[in-house]
């Protein structure tokens, strides 16, 4: 089995043969006239940039791996802010050792999940580590897009009134890289729900006005609620009988003591918009794959600045907070 | 998922709770000894249905909340050997000791590992040749399991694979709390999975010598809130099984024989109270070449830890805002005291689940 | 420690072990503290163990029972 060794990010020999023979023909490109800087034609307008490193571990899961991840978290990134994602940049940290196969896996996929999202890698970097320095492959991106006048979506944009989205179920992701982690051998049928959302979000800008998105990513939906309502100075207010949960990621949730609402996503937003186009933006978001079961989980009302409520099944008021830190499976 | 949903009906749980205040005579405080029960009660906002006439108090029920710094120093001083890997279950990661927590010793190069069963922990050790020390924490529930687990590693001749036993038991710390002068209940709402172990007669010392009620709850809140109105309407003090499809009055056989098999009961202290006779499960003397609690370790100055009011919350004295450190001092994020590490301890519940801290 | 979850055995394995469903998950739980488990029968899973069979016939009754003080009570 091949392996990656130091000499391969050496700068030398070794490196031209990784990037000429495995790096380029999967990404595209070419080793002879490889540039130390991109030159891009953006049309006017404002540029959104952002940057993301991807660890997860393990490398391979259920539904995805690092490189669908480093590609589809950088995309969204661009698209919560109202951006047509274009350009990528690809930093490799690459543990010494790793089998130039799983190498090539990776790569696979961010070349077939760029080219799906409609996005160039164009820069890259290449660094190997020694052993243990790295979980196997480290991925450091940054992404390029373009956000059309008129557009104007951050997190300061909720407002009183305002229905608020989510495009489909929460937890998938989470419970997919936990049941694949060693010691947590459970069979869910889980998959993860990593998937680049920039078609949901054209299809929401062209049916209604959005106000404030975000990804909900690490720390879960409950982690952006908290998120939305601080920046926007906002009251939110949430149904938990809204919800949808996957019968696998409550089932685990109930194995391990997690609670749904704080468990990673990679595919799934948050929406604020004005209550007059919440049924238009929901009609165009189910018209996409990745919008399919979308579903108004809750509004933005009066009250105090910062507060996320849930009203529970049996009609109690829980306050959300935001969460301390990782889920760890209990017992208690 | 079946035995489970059904026992989370809005209309039933709500129902239960109007019948219950209206039982109560004006006031009723029942205490439950469970931090399952603690977190299940928070996240449905039982005790809003049931306030002001029915009061729920959260008792010493985390058995994470309770271990001592000193065990929990033991455990990071154990785990801190170099050839040892540190297994425990999640609920044990943040617990502060004198100088930090298993966290802060995995962040100081320490090799600990999070496992869902003490199985996976036997699985670690038979894939090194480090000894592999297995933290046992938990109440009868959990001893059975962990005990299962030794007996099965003694079976398959694993020679690496160790128990620090910090097990406690319910029935005695319930005897020292209702021993108590200032101790006024009207009912205890007694753990369900526990009970599933060790039975629903062991408890008839509390209504019989003690005078108080007593029944025993399932987790979903139609189970908690039927067992809150069985005290309610009791005439006079007996133990009742709320939660019978799980609890038989001798308990599971079974479970007991190999957790005595294992284990023997000793005296330990409790976080927050004071040393309960009996009340601790320590590895039996037969099987002491698995006992990683007889190992010699070097063991930091115990922290004084004045302020710190778990204790009272513990015995149901005070309320978590009522002390001085609650959400300022003492946070999910910086705790000072098992009640906030813990993620059903008393404290870290009402600030996660309730609006008292704002 | 309590969280315990029904699960509803699916299949019995050699070595005292069994495949469980928890209602939308799958896992191999230990039999070493239970007897007399087989398919289709419930159990309490903990810790990677089943701790307790699930009586279903006392479910049942435990159920009517909760179910009849909503319809006395009323407020359905």
């Amino acid at each position: 089995m091949k392996l990656v060794t130091m000499a391969h990010g050496g700068g030398g020999t070794r490196m031209q043969e990784l990037l000429s023979q495995t790096v380029f023909p999967l990404l595209g490109g070419s080793a002879t006239d490889a540039e130390d800087a991109a030159v891009l034609d953006l049309e006017a307008g404002r540029v959104a940039f952002t940057t993301d490193s991807f660890v997860v571990r393990p490398l391979f899961f259920p539904g995805g791996d690092i490189g669908k991840l480093a590609v589809c978290g950088t995309v969204n990134d661009l698209a919560m802010r109202g951006a047509k994602p274009l350009y990528l940049s690809l930093g490799l940290i690459i543990e010494e050792g790793l089998p130039f196969e799983t190498l090539e896996q990776a790569l696979t996929s961010v070349a077939e999940w760029a080219g799906r999202a409609g996005v160039r890698v164009v820069a890259g970097d290449t660094k190997v580590v020694e052993r243990g320095k790295a979980d196997g492959l480290f991925i450091n991106t940054a992404g390029v897009g373009v956000v059309p006048e008129g557009r104007d979506v951050s997190i300061t944009g909720a407002r009183k009134g305002d229905a608020l989205i989510i495009n489909g179920y929460i937890g998938d992701h989470g419970v997919a890289v936990m049941t694949e982690r060693e010691g947590f051998r459970f069979e869910s049928g889980v998959v993860s729900d990593c998937a680049p959302l920039n078609v949901l979000t054209e299809a929401m800008f062209a049916a209604g006005k959005v106000g404030a998105m975000r990804d909900a990513t690490r720390g879960g939906l409950g982690a952006v609620l908290k998120e939305m309502a601080a920046a926007s100075g906002a009251a939110i207010e949430i149904e938990e009988g809204s919800l949808p949960i996957r019968d696998g990621v409550r089932a685990v949730c109930e194995l391990l003591g997690f609670d749904p609402l704080y468990i990673a996503n990679e595919g799934k937003l948050v929406a604020s918009v004005p209550s007059g186009d919440e049924n238009a933006v929901l009609e165009a978001m189910r018209s996409v794959e990745e919008g399919r079961d979308s579903v108004t989980i809750g509004r933005v009302i009066d009250g105090k600045p910062g507060e996320v409520v849930m009203v529970t099944k049996l009609g109690s008021r829980r306050l959300i907070r935001m969460p301390s830190g990782e889920q760890l499976p209990r017992i208690c | 998922m079946k035995y489970v949903d059904e026992f989370r009906s809005p209309g039933v749980v709500k129902a239960l709770a109007e019948k219950t205040k209206r039982l109560s005579g004006g006031h009723a405080s029942y205490m439950e000894v469970c931090g399952t029960h603690t977190m299940a009660i928070s996240r449905s906002g039982l005790r809003e249905l049931l306030a002001p006439e029915v009061e729920l108090i959260s008792g010493p029920g985390c058995p994470v909340c309770v271990t001592s710094d000193r065990d929990i120093d033991r455990a990071i001083a154990i785990a801190s050997l170099p050839d040892v890997t540190m297994t425990t279950f999640g609920d044990m990661m943040k617990v502060p000791g004198s100088e930090g927590s298993l966290a802060d010793a995995q962040a100081r190069g320490a090799d600990v590992r999070v496992v869902y069963s003490p199985l996976d922990s036997l699985q670690v050790a038979g894939e090194t040749d480090r000894r592999v020390v297995f933290l046992g924490v938990g109440f009868e529930t959990t001893a059975p399991t962990v005990a299962a687990t030794i007996l099965q590693a003694a079976a398959q001749n694993v020679d690496n694979f160790y128990v620090l036993s910090l097990h406690k038991l319910v029935p005695p710390a319930l005897r020292a709390l209702a021993s108590q002068d200032d101790f006024r209940i009207d009912g205890f709402l007694l753990p369900g999975h526990v009970s599933a172990i060790i039975g629903s007669d062991v408890y008839n010392f509390l209504p019989e010598e003690y005078g108080i009620p007593c029944a025993i709850a399932g987790f979903e809140p139609a189970d908690i809130m039927e067992a809150v109105y069985l005290l309610a309407v009791m005439e006079k003090p007996e133990v009742r099984t709320e939660y019978a499809r799980a609890v038989r009055p001798g308990g599971n056989p079974k479970a007991l024989l190999v957790m005595r098999r294992v284990f023997e009961p000793v005296d330990v202290e409790w976080r927050g109270l004071f040393t309960i006779p009996g009340s601790g499960l320590a590895l039996r003397p037969e099987l002491s070449s698995m006992d990683a609690g007889k190992w010699e370790v070097e063991l930091p100055e115990p922290k004084p830890r004045a302020a710190c009011r778990c204790g009272d919350i513990l015995l149901g004295r005070i309320k978590p805002f009522d002390c001085p450190l609650f959400a300022g001092a003492c946070t999910p994020d910086e705790p000072v005291g098992p009640c906030m590490v813990s993620s059903e301890g008393t404290c870290a519940s009402y600030y996660l689940y309730s609006g008292e801290a704002d | 420690m309590c969280l315990a979850v029904p699960a509803e055995v699916i299949e019995v394995l050699e070595g005292e072990l069994a495949m469980v469903d928890v209602g939308g998950a799958k896992t191999k739980v230990s039999l070493s503290l239970v007897d007399g488990v087989g398919v289709g029968d419930y159990v309490l899973v903990h810790a990677g163990f089943a701790i307790e069979t699930i009586d279903e016939e006392e479910a049942r009754k435990t159920i009517e029972l909760i179910e009849e003080l909503e319809r006395l009570e009323g407020t359905r």
